[in-house]
Protein backbone atom coordinates (compact mmCIF):
# COMPACT_ATOMS: atom_id res chain seq x y z
CA UNK A 1 0.00 0.00 0.00
CA UNK A 2 1.27 3.63 -0.50
CA UNK A 3 1.15 5.74 2.19
CA UNK A 4 2.10 9.55 1.84
CA UNK A 5 4.08 10.59 4.88
CA UNK A 6 4.27 14.24 6.00
CA UNK A 7 7.73 14.85 7.95
CA UNK A 8 8.43 18.08 10.11
CA UNK A 9 11.27 20.17 9.01
CA UNK A 10 14.33 18.76 10.63
CA UNK A 11 13.84 15.04 9.84
CA UNK A 12 13.80 15.86 6.44
CA UNK A 13 16.97 18.25 6.10
CA UNK A 14 17.95 15.28 8.38
CA UNK A 15 17.31 12.67 5.80
CA UNK A 16 17.57 15.00 3.06
CA UNK A 17 14.02 14.33 1.65
CA UNK A 18 12.94 16.97 -0.59
CA UNK A 19 9.50 18.50 -0.55
CA UNK A 20 6.88 18.12 2.28
CA UNK A 21 6.34 14.38 1.72
CA UNK A 22 7.65 11.31 1.15
CA UNK A 23 5.89 7.89 -0.30
CA UNK A 24 6.02 4.23 1.30
CA UNK A 25 5.39 1.15 0.03
CA UNK A 26 4.27 -0.49 3.49
CA UNK A 27 3.50 -3.86 3.77
CA UNK A 28 0.49 -5.58 4.91
CA UNK A 29 -2.66 -3.24 6.81
CA UNK A 30 -1.23 0.30 7.16
CA UNK A 31 -0.78 1.75 10.72
CA UNK A 32 1.47 3.59 12.53
CA UNK A 33 3.85 0.73 13.96
CA UNK A 34 4.05 -0.04 10.09
CA UNK A 35 4.66 3.17 8.72
CA UNK A 36 7.10 3.94 11.01
CA UNK A 37 9.21 0.43 10.64
CA UNK A 38 8.96 1.28 7.07
CA UNK A 39 9.95 4.87 6.88
CA UNK A 40 13.06 3.61 9.58
CA UNK A 41 13.92 0.91 6.70
CA UNK A 42 13.76 3.58 4.33
CA UNK A 43 15.75 6.09 6.07
CA UNK A 44 18.09 4.26 8.59
CA UNK A 45 19.03 8.17 9.58
CA UNK A 46 15.66 8.63 11.22
CA UNK A 47 15.32 5.96 13.45
CA UNK A 48 14.78 6.96 16.99
CA UNK A 49 13.39 10.59 16.03
CA UNK A 50 10.28 9.64 15.93
CA UNK A 51 9.84 6.71 18.68
CA UNK A 52 11.88 5.66 21.23
CA UNK A 53 14.26 2.58 20.09
CA UNK A 54 14.22 0.69 23.19
CA UNK A 55 10.67 1.47 23.96
CA UNK A 56 9.48 2.43 20.39
CA UNK A 57 6.94 4.67 22.26
CA UNK A 58 6.10 8.05 20.17
CA UNK A 59 8.28 10.91 21.25
CA UNK A 60 6.40 13.07 23.69
CA UNK A 61 6.28 16.45 21.73
CA UNK A 62 5.96 15.11 18.27
CA UNK A 63 1.47 14.38 17.51
CA UNK A 64 0.75 11.81 14.70
CA UNK A 65 -2.36 13.88 12.44
CA UNK A 66 -4.30 11.66 10.19
CA UNK A 67 -7.06 13.67 8.09
CA UNK A 68 -7.65 16.56 10.30
CA UNK A 69 -7.46 13.86 13.49
CA UNK A 70 -5.30 13.46 16.02
CA UNK A 71 -4.68 10.11 16.31
CA UNK A 72 -1.69 10.00 18.49
CA UNK A 73 -2.95 8.50 21.42
CA UNK A 74 -4.48 5.82 19.16
CA UNK A 75 -3.13 1.98 19.31
CA UNK A 76 0.33 1.89 17.10
CA UNK A 77 -1.29 -1.17 15.59
CA UNK A 78 -4.64 0.28 14.94
CA UNK A 79 -5.60 0.53 10.98
CA UNK A 80 -4.82 3.97 9.57
CA UNK A 81 -8.34 5.56 8.28
CA UNK A 82 -8.92 4.95 4.43
CA UNK A 83 -8.54 8.51 3.54
CA UNK A 84 -4.60 7.65 4.35
CA UNK A 85 -4.51 4.23 3.36
CA UNK A 86 -6.24 5.23 -0.14
CA UNK A 87 -3.56 7.68 -0.86
CA UNK A 88 -5.63 10.67 -0.65
CA UNK A 89 -4.53 12.58 2.50
CA UNK A 90 -1.14 12.10 3.77
CA UNK A 91 -0.16 10.90 7.66
CA UNK A 92 1.27 13.92 9.16
CA UNK A 93 4.61 14.24 11.84
CA UNK A 94 4.30 17.32 13.59
CA UNK A 95 6.27 18.64 15.93
CA UNK A 96 4.54 19.54 18.93
CA UNK A 97 4.65 23.35 19.92
CA UNK A 98 6.73 23.39 23.04
CA UNK A 99 8.52 26.84 23.24
CA UNK A 100 11.08 26.86 26.04
CA UNK A 101 11.48 23.40 26.86
CA UNK A 102 15.70 23.25 25.94
CA UNK A 103 15.49 26.04 28.67
CA UNK A 104 14.29 24.04 31.51
CA UNK A 105 16.63 21.29 30.98
CA UNK A 106 19.41 24.08 31.29
CA UNK A 107 22.64 22.26 32.19
CA UNK B 1 55.33 22.42 17.85
CA UNK B 2 56.10 25.02 15.40
CA UNK B 3 53.89 27.62 14.18
CA UNK B 4 54.60 28.42 10.90
CA UNK B 5 52.23 27.11 8.80
CA UNK B 6 49.95 25.43 11.50
CA UNK B 7 46.38 26.16 11.59
CA UNK B 8 43.99 26.12 14.58
CA UNK B 9 40.48 24.60 14.35
CA UNK B 10 37.66 25.23 16.83
CA UNK B 11 34.32 23.45 16.84
CA UNK B 12 32.02 25.20 19.10
CA UNK B 13 28.60 23.16 20.12
CA UNK B 14 25.49 25.19 20.98
CA UNK B 15 21.84 25.33 21.48
CA UNK B 16 20.85 26.16 17.88
CA UNK B 17 23.93 24.58 16.16
CA UNK B 18 27.38 23.58 15.12
CA UNK B 19 29.99 26.57 13.89
CA UNK B 20 33.44 25.69 12.90
CA UNK B 21 35.76 28.36 13.19
CA UNK B 22 39.60 28.53 11.73
CA UNK B 23 43.05 30.45 11.66
CA UNK B 24 46.35 30.73 11.41
CA UNK B 25 48.91 30.49 13.81
CA UNK B 26 48.60 34.58 14.41
CA UNK B 27 44.65 33.86 15.50
CA UNK B 28 43.98 36.77 14.46
CA UNK B 29 42.02 36.66 11.10
CA UNK B 30 39.20 33.74 11.53
CA UNK B 31 37.02 32.23 9.51
CA UNK B 32 33.65 31.09 11.12
CA UNK B 33 32.04 28.28 8.98
CA UNK B 34 28.40 27.14 10.03
CA UNK B 35 25.76 27.02 11.41
CA UNK B 36 25.73 22.86 10.82
CA UNK B 37 23.07 21.60 12.48
CA UNK B 38 21.20 24.46 12.67
CA UNK B 39 18.40 24.62 15.06
CA UNK B 40 19.74 21.60 16.99
CA UNK B 41 21.31 21.41 20.16
CA UNK B 42 25.35 20.37 20.02
CA UNK B 43 26.03 19.49 23.11
CA UNK B 44 29.63 18.22 22.09
CA UNK B 45 31.93 18.16 19.07
CA UNK B 46 35.56 16.36 19.01
CA UNK B 47 38.09 15.16 17.00
CA UNK B 48 40.24 12.52 16.62
CA UNK B 49 44.13 12.64 17.80
CA UNK B 50 45.25 10.05 15.73
CA UNK B 51 43.19 11.56 12.60
CA UNK B 52 42.22 15.29 13.07
CA UNK B 53 39.45 14.77 10.25
CA UNK B 54 37.72 12.42 12.21
CA UNK B 55 34.97 14.45 13.95
CA UNK B 56 32.63 13.28 16.17
CA UNK B 57 29.42 15.17 16.85
CA UNK B 58 26.57 14.74 19.70
CA UNK B 59 23.09 16.39 17.72
CA UNK B 60 20.25 16.11 20.58
CA UNK B 61 17.03 17.80 20.15
CA UNK B 62 13.90 17.89 22.60
CA UNK B 63 11.61 16.71 19.66
CA UNK B 64 13.49 14.13 17.76
CA UNK B 65 16.08 12.97 20.63
CA UNK B 66 19.88 12.01 19.64
CA UNK B 67 21.63 11.90 16.50
CA UNK B 68 25.53 11.50 15.81
CA UNK B 69 27.10 13.20 13.31
CA UNK B 70 31.21 12.14 11.95
CA UNK B 71 33.23 13.73 9.54
CA UNK B 72 35.83 12.30 7.71
CA UNK B 73 36.92 16.31 6.04
CA UNK B 74 37.48 17.52 9.08
CA UNK B 75 33.91 19.81 9.75
CA UNK B 76 32.97 20.04 5.54
CA UNK B 77 30.74 17.01 5.29
CA UNK B 78 29.15 15.25 8.15
CA UNK B 79 26.84 11.88 8.12
CA UNK B 80 24.57 10.70 10.55
CA UNK B 81 26.23 7.59 12.50
CA UNK B 82 24.67 5.15 15.26
CA UNK B 83 22.52 6.52 18.01
CA UNK B 84 21.11 3.67 19.97
CA UNK B 85 22.38 4.24 23.26
CA UNK B 86 20.65 0.49 24.92
CA UNK B 87 21.77 0.08 28.28
CA UNK B 88 22.85 -3.12 29.08
CA UNK B 89 20.48 -5.43 30.84
CA UNK B 90 17.78 -3.80 33.20
CA UNK B 91 19.04 -0.91 33.73
CA UNK B 92 16.87 -0.39 37.73
CA UNK B 93 16.72 2.96 39.08
CA UNK B 94 18.63 6.08 40.81
CA UNK B 95 17.91 8.61 43.59
CA UNK B 96 15.50 10.81 42.12
CA UNK B 97 16.09 14.73 43.28
CA UNK B 98 13.29 13.79 46.27
CA UNK B 99 15.61 10.50 46.60
CA UNK B 100 12.89 7.89 45.43
CA UNK B 101 13.82 5.87 43.17
CA UNK B 102 13.86 6.71 39.59
CA UNK B 103 14.13 4.46 35.93
CA UNK B 104 17.54 5.38 34.12
CA UNK B 105 16.53 6.97 31.10
CA UNK B 106 18.72 7.79 28.20
CA UNK B 107 18.36 11.29 27.18
CA UNK B 108 21.46 12.76 25.37
CA UNK B 109 25.20 12.28 24.98
CA UNK B 110 26.88 14.98 26.17
CA UNK B 111 30.84 14.46 25.89
CA UNK B 112 32.46 12.25 23.35
CA UNK B 113 36.14 11.57 23.38
CA UNK B 114 38.08 10.00 20.94
CA UNK B 115 40.61 7.35 21.46
CA UNK B 116 44.00 8.64 21.48
CA UNK B 117 45.11 6.10 18.67
CA UNK B 118 42.66 4.66 16.69
CA UNK B 119 40.04 7.69 14.50
CA UNK B 120 37.28 4.42 14.75
CA UNK B 121 37.20 4.20 18.83
CA UNK B 122 35.10 6.79 20.77
CA UNK B 123 33.97 6.76 23.99
CA UNK B 124 30.60 8.67 24.58
CA UNK B 125 29.03 10.08 28.42
CA UNK B 126 25.24 9.99 28.70
CA UNK B 127 22.42 11.52 30.26
CA UNK B 128 21.53 9.33 32.56
CA UNK B 129 25.12 8.72 33.65
CA UNK B 130 26.43 5.78 31.38
CA UNK B 131 29.74 5.61 29.62
CA UNK B 132 29.43 3.67 26.11
CA UNK B 133 32.26 2.58 23.95
CA UNK B 134 32.37 2.27 19.87
CA UNK B 135 34.83 1.01 17.69
CA UNK B 136 33.36 1.13 14.56
CA UNK B 137 33.46 4.54 14.05
CA UNK B 138 30.27 5.56 15.82
CA UNK B 139 28.01 3.02 14.19
CA UNK B 140 27.16 1.09 17.23
CA UNK B 141 27.23 1.70 20.50
CA UNK B 142 27.99 -0.71 23.14
CA UNK B 143 27.78 0.55 27.52
CA UNK B 144 30.99 -0.36 29.50
CA UNK B 145 28.02 -1.16 32.43
CA UNK B 146 30.40 -2.08 35.44
CA UNK B 147 30.32 1.76 35.70
CA UNK B 148 26.23 2.11 36.17
CA UNK B 149 26.26 -0.56 38.12
CA UNK B 150 28.53 0.35 40.47
CA UNK B 151 27.44 -0.51 44.64
CA UNK B 152 26.78 2.84 44.71
CA UNK B 153 24.81 3.24 41.42
CA UNK B 154 21.25 3.07 43.28
CA UNK B 155 22.04 6.35 44.79
CA UNK B 156 23.19 8.68 42.58
CA UNK B 157 21.47 11.24 41.86
CA UNK B 158 21.31 14.17 39.27
CA UNK B 159 22.43 17.36 39.24
CA UNK B 160 20.21 20.92 38.46
CA UNK B 161 21.41 19.66 34.77
CA UNK B 162 20.52 16.15 34.62
CA UNK B 163 22.25 13.45 35.38
CA UNK B 164 24.97 13.31 33.27
CA UNK B 165 28.60 11.75 32.47
CA UNK B 166 30.24 15.21 31.36
CA UNK B 167 33.92 14.86 31.73
CA UNK B 168 36.04 11.87 30.50
CA UNK B 169 40.03 11.06 30.74
CA UNK B 170 42.29 8.69 28.79
CA UNK B 171 45.39 8.29 30.17
CA UNK B 172 47.36 8.83 27.30
CA UNK B 173 50.15 6.00 29.41
CA UNK B 174 47.79 3.62 30.21
CA UNK B 175 44.73 3.63 27.96
CA UNK B 176 42.92 1.31 30.28
CA UNK B 177 43.15 4.07 32.70
CA UNK B 178 40.57 6.24 32.66
CA UNK B 179 38.58 8.98 34.45
CA UNK B 180 35.61 10.22 34.00
CA UNK B 181 32.59 12.32 35.89
CA UNK B 182 29.24 12.60 36.64
CA UNK B 183 26.90 15.43 38.30
CA UNK B 184 26.08 14.53 40.73
CA UNK B 185 27.55 10.97 41.79
CA UNK B 186 31.54 12.67 41.43
CA UNK B 187 34.62 11.14 40.33
CA UNK B 188 35.19 7.18 39.05
CA UNK B 189 38.03 5.86 37.81
CA UNK B 190 38.73 2.85 36.01
CA UNK B 191 42.06 0.86 35.93
CA UNK B 192 41.62 -2.25 33.55
CA UNK B 193 39.32 -0.41 30.51
CA UNK B 194 36.31 0.27 32.40
CA UNK B 195 35.04 -3.34 33.24
CA UNK B 196 35.31 -2.07 37.18
CA UNK B 197 35.51 1.33 38.38
CA UNK B 198 36.07 2.73 41.96
CA UNK B 199 34.47 6.14 42.99
CA UNK B 200 37.50 9.11 43.58
CA UNK B 201 35.77 11.19 45.88
CA UNK B 202 38.48 11.26 48.61
CA UNK B 203 38.36 14.63 50.11
CA UNK B 204 35.98 16.48 48.32
CA UNK B 205 33.54 18.25 50.63
CA UNK B 206 30.09 19.25 49.77
CA UNK B 207 27.99 20.61 52.00
CA UNK B 208 24.71 20.24 49.83
CA UNK B 209 24.58 16.34 50.45
CA UNK B 210 23.84 15.34 53.85
CA UNK B 211 27.40 13.86 54.34
CA UNK B 212 29.38 16.03 53.06
CA UNK B 213 32.53 13.82 53.05
CA UNK B 214 29.99 10.92 51.36
CA UNK B 215 32.09 8.61 48.99
CA UNK B 216 29.16 9.23 46.23
CA UNK B 217 27.43 12.22 45.57
CA UNK B 218 29.06 15.06 44.89
CA UNK B 219 28.52 17.55 42.09
CA UNK B 220 31.54 17.32 39.91
CA UNK B 221 31.68 19.74 37.17
CA UNK B 222 34.55 19.09 35.31
CA UNK B 223 37.85 17.50 35.28
CA UNK B 224 41.37 18.31 33.20
CA UNK B 225 44.69 17.10 33.32
CA UNK B 226 47.76 17.45 31.61
CA UNK B 227 48.77 14.51 29.08
CA UNK B 228 52.81 14.42 30.35
CA UNK B 229 51.32 14.05 34.23
CA UNK B 230 47.93 11.83 33.93
CA UNK B 231 48.10 11.86 38.08
CA UNK B 232 47.87 15.11 38.66
CA UNK B 233 44.19 16.14 38.27
CA UNK B 234 42.35 19.28 38.58
CA UNK B 235 38.99 19.54 38.89
CA UNK B 236 36.07 22.26 39.28
CA UNK B 237 33.64 20.80 41.61
CA UNK B 238 30.18 22.94 42.22
CA UNK B 239 31.91 24.82 44.82
CA UNK B 240 35.71 24.24 45.32
CA UNK B 241 38.66 24.30 42.68
CA UNK B 242 40.45 20.76 43.55
CA UNK B 243 43.80 19.25 42.79
CA UNK B 244 44.96 15.38 43.09
CA UNK B 245 48.30 14.43 42.74
CA UNK B 246 47.76 10.30 42.51
CA UNK B 247 44.97 9.73 40.23
CA UNK B 248 42.07 10.73 42.39
CA UNK B 249 42.78 8.71 45.11
CA UNK B 250 43.05 11.72 46.97
CA UNK B 251 42.04 15.51 46.54
CA UNK B 252 42.77 19.04 48.19
CA UNK B 253 41.74 22.57 48.16
CA UNK B 254 43.60 24.39 46.07
CA UNK B 255 41.07 27.57 45.56
CA UNK B 256 43.28 30.03 47.50
CA UNK B 257 42.78 33.61 46.38
CA UNK B 258 40.03 33.16 43.91
CA UNK B 259 37.13 35.39 44.51
CA UNK B 260 34.58 33.01 44.50
CA UNK B 261 34.99 29.09 43.89
CA UNK B 262 32.28 28.32 42.09
CA UNK B 263 32.51 27.56 38.35
CA UNK B 264 32.17 25.48 35.49
CA UNK B 265 35.01 25.05 33.37
CA UNK B 266 38.86 24.32 34.22
CA UNK B 267 41.74 23.73 31.85
CA UNK B 268 45.73 22.90 32.03
CA UNK B 269 47.96 25.25 29.91
CA UNK B 270 49.62 22.98 26.49
CA UNK B 271 53.31 23.59 27.99
CA UNK B 272 53.04 24.49 31.67
CA UNK B 273 51.72 21.68 33.78
CA UNK B 274 51.30 23.99 36.54
CA UNK B 275 49.45 26.78 34.76
CA UNK B 276 45.62 26.52 35.26
CA UNK B 277 42.61 28.42 33.62
CA UNK B 278 39.47 28.81 35.39
CA UNK B 279 36.51 30.95 35.26
CA UNK B 280 34.47 31.62 38.47
CA UNK B 281 31.10 32.06 38.67
CA UNK B 282 29.25 34.27 41.06
CA UNK B 283 26.94 31.17 43.08
CA UNK B 284 25.03 28.09 41.93
CA UNK B 285 21.86 30.31 42.15
CA UNK B 286 23.12 33.53 40.05
CA UNK B 287 25.26 31.54 37.17
CA UNK B 288 27.06 34.83 35.70
CA UNK B 289 30.11 36.02 36.30
CA UNK B 290 30.70 38.47 39.68
CA UNK B 291 30.61 42.04 39.56
CA UNK B 292 29.92 42.06 35.66
CA UNK B 293 33.17 41.76 34.57
CA UNK B 294 34.30 38.65 32.46
CA UNK B 295 37.67 37.57 33.71
CA UNK B 296 39.90 34.01 33.49
CA UNK B 297 41.76 33.06 36.14
CA UNK B 298 44.88 31.85 36.15
CA UNK B 299 47.52 30.31 38.66
CA UNK B 300 50.79 29.07 37.52
CA UNK B 301 51.48 27.24 40.76
CA UNK B 302 49.29 24.47 40.16
CA UNK B 303 46.11 26.61 42.15
CA UNK B 304 45.85 28.71 45.35
CA UNK B 305 47.74 31.50 43.70
CA UNK B 306 45.12 33.28 41.23
CA UNK B 307 45.00 36.02 38.92
CA UNK B 308 42.77 37.98 37.17
CA UNK B 309 43.00 37.98 33.44
CA UNK B 310 40.68 40.46 31.57
CA UNK B 311 42.31 42.30 29.23
CA UNK B 312 40.24 42.52 26.35
CA UNK B 313 37.21 40.88 28.49
CA UNK B 314 34.35 42.94 29.05
CA UNK B 315 34.75 45.19 32.74
CA UNK B 316 31.30 45.95 33.19
CA UNK B 317 27.97 45.10 32.59
CA UNK B 318 28.76 41.12 31.71
CA UNK B 319 26.20 38.99 32.90
CA UNK B 320 27.80 35.52 31.06
CA UNK B 321 28.23 31.92 32.40
CA UNK B 322 30.53 29.54 30.87
CA UNK B 323 29.92 26.09 30.48
CA UNK B 324 32.21 23.01 32.03
CA UNK B 325 33.15 22.05 28.02
CA UNK B 326 33.32 25.43 26.65
CA UNK B 327 36.73 25.97 27.16
CA UNK B 328 39.97 24.64 25.46
CA UNK B 329 43.49 24.81 24.80
CA UNK B 330 45.64 24.57 21.72
CA UNK B 331 49.14 23.56 21.38
CA UNK B 332 50.87 26.38 19.75
CA UNK B 333 54.45 27.53 21.27
CA UNK B 334 52.67 30.27 21.99
CA UNK B 335 49.51 28.55 23.94
CA UNK B 336 45.91 29.73 22.91
CA UNK B 337 43.16 29.38 25.17
CA UNK B 338 39.92 29.72 24.33
CA UNK B 339 36.22 29.87 25.92
CA UNK B 340 32.29 30.24 24.94
CA UNK B 341 29.50 32.36 27.02
CA UNK B 342 26.16 31.26 27.37
CA UNK B 343 26.02 35.04 25.52
CA UNK B 344 27.21 33.23 22.27
CA UNK B 345 30.86 34.83 22.52
CA UNK B 346 33.87 33.03 21.77
CA UNK B 347 37.12 34.40 23.23
CA UNK B 348 40.38 33.80 22.19
CA UNK B 349 44.12 34.62 24.05
CA UNK B 350 46.86 33.77 21.68
CA UNK B 351 49.42 34.17 24.78
CA UNK B 352 48.25 32.09 27.68
CA UNK B 353 45.22 34.19 28.96
CA UNK B 354 47.44 37.91 29.10
CA UNK B 355 45.46 39.29 26.25
CA UNK B 356 41.59 38.58 24.84
CA UNK B 357 40.02 39.11 22.39
CA UNK B 358 36.38 38.23 20.66
CA UNK B 359 36.51 35.70 17.75
CA UNK B 360 32.73 36.52 17.11
CA UNK B 361 30.13 37.64 19.28
CA UNK B 362 26.74 36.38 18.26
CA UNK B 363 26.39 32.77 18.66
CA UNK B 364 23.98 30.92 19.86
CA UNK B 365 24.38 30.16 23.53
CA UNK B 366 27.69 28.04 23.17
CA UNK B 367 27.63 24.83 24.94
CA UNK B 368 31.06 23.20 24.29
CA UNK B 369 34.80 24.40 22.85
CA UNK B 370 37.13 21.81 21.45
CA UNK B 371 40.20 23.10 19.39
CA UNK B 372 42.40 21.36 16.81
CA UNK B 373 46.35 22.17 16.34
CA UNK B 374 47.17 21.37 12.75
CA UNK B 375 50.79 20.66 11.48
Amino acid sequence: MLIRVELPAHLRTLAHIEGREVVLEVPGTPTIATVIDTLEAAYPMLRGTVRDQATRERRAFLRFFAYQQDISLDSPNAPLPSAIVNGNEPLIILGAVAGGIVMIAGI
Amino acid sequence: MTANGSQVRLLVGTRKGAFILTADAARKKWEIAGPHFPGWEIYHIKGSPADPNRLYASQSSGWFGQIMQRSDDGGKTWAPVGNNFAYDGVPGTHQWYDGTPHPWEFKRVWHLEPSLTNPDEVYAGIEDAALFHSTDGGQNWAELSGLRTHTTGSAWAPGAGGMCLHTILIDPTDPKRIVIAISAAGAFRTDDGGTTWKPINRGLHSQHIPDPTAEVGHCVHHIAAHPSRPGVLFMQKHWDVMRSDDAGDNWHEVSGNLPTDFGFVIDVHAHEPETLYVVPIKSDSEHFVPDGKLRVFRSRSGGNDWEPLGKGLPDRNCYVNVLRDAMAVDRLDSCGVYFGTSGGQVYVSPDSGDNWNAIVRDLPPVLSVEVQTLA
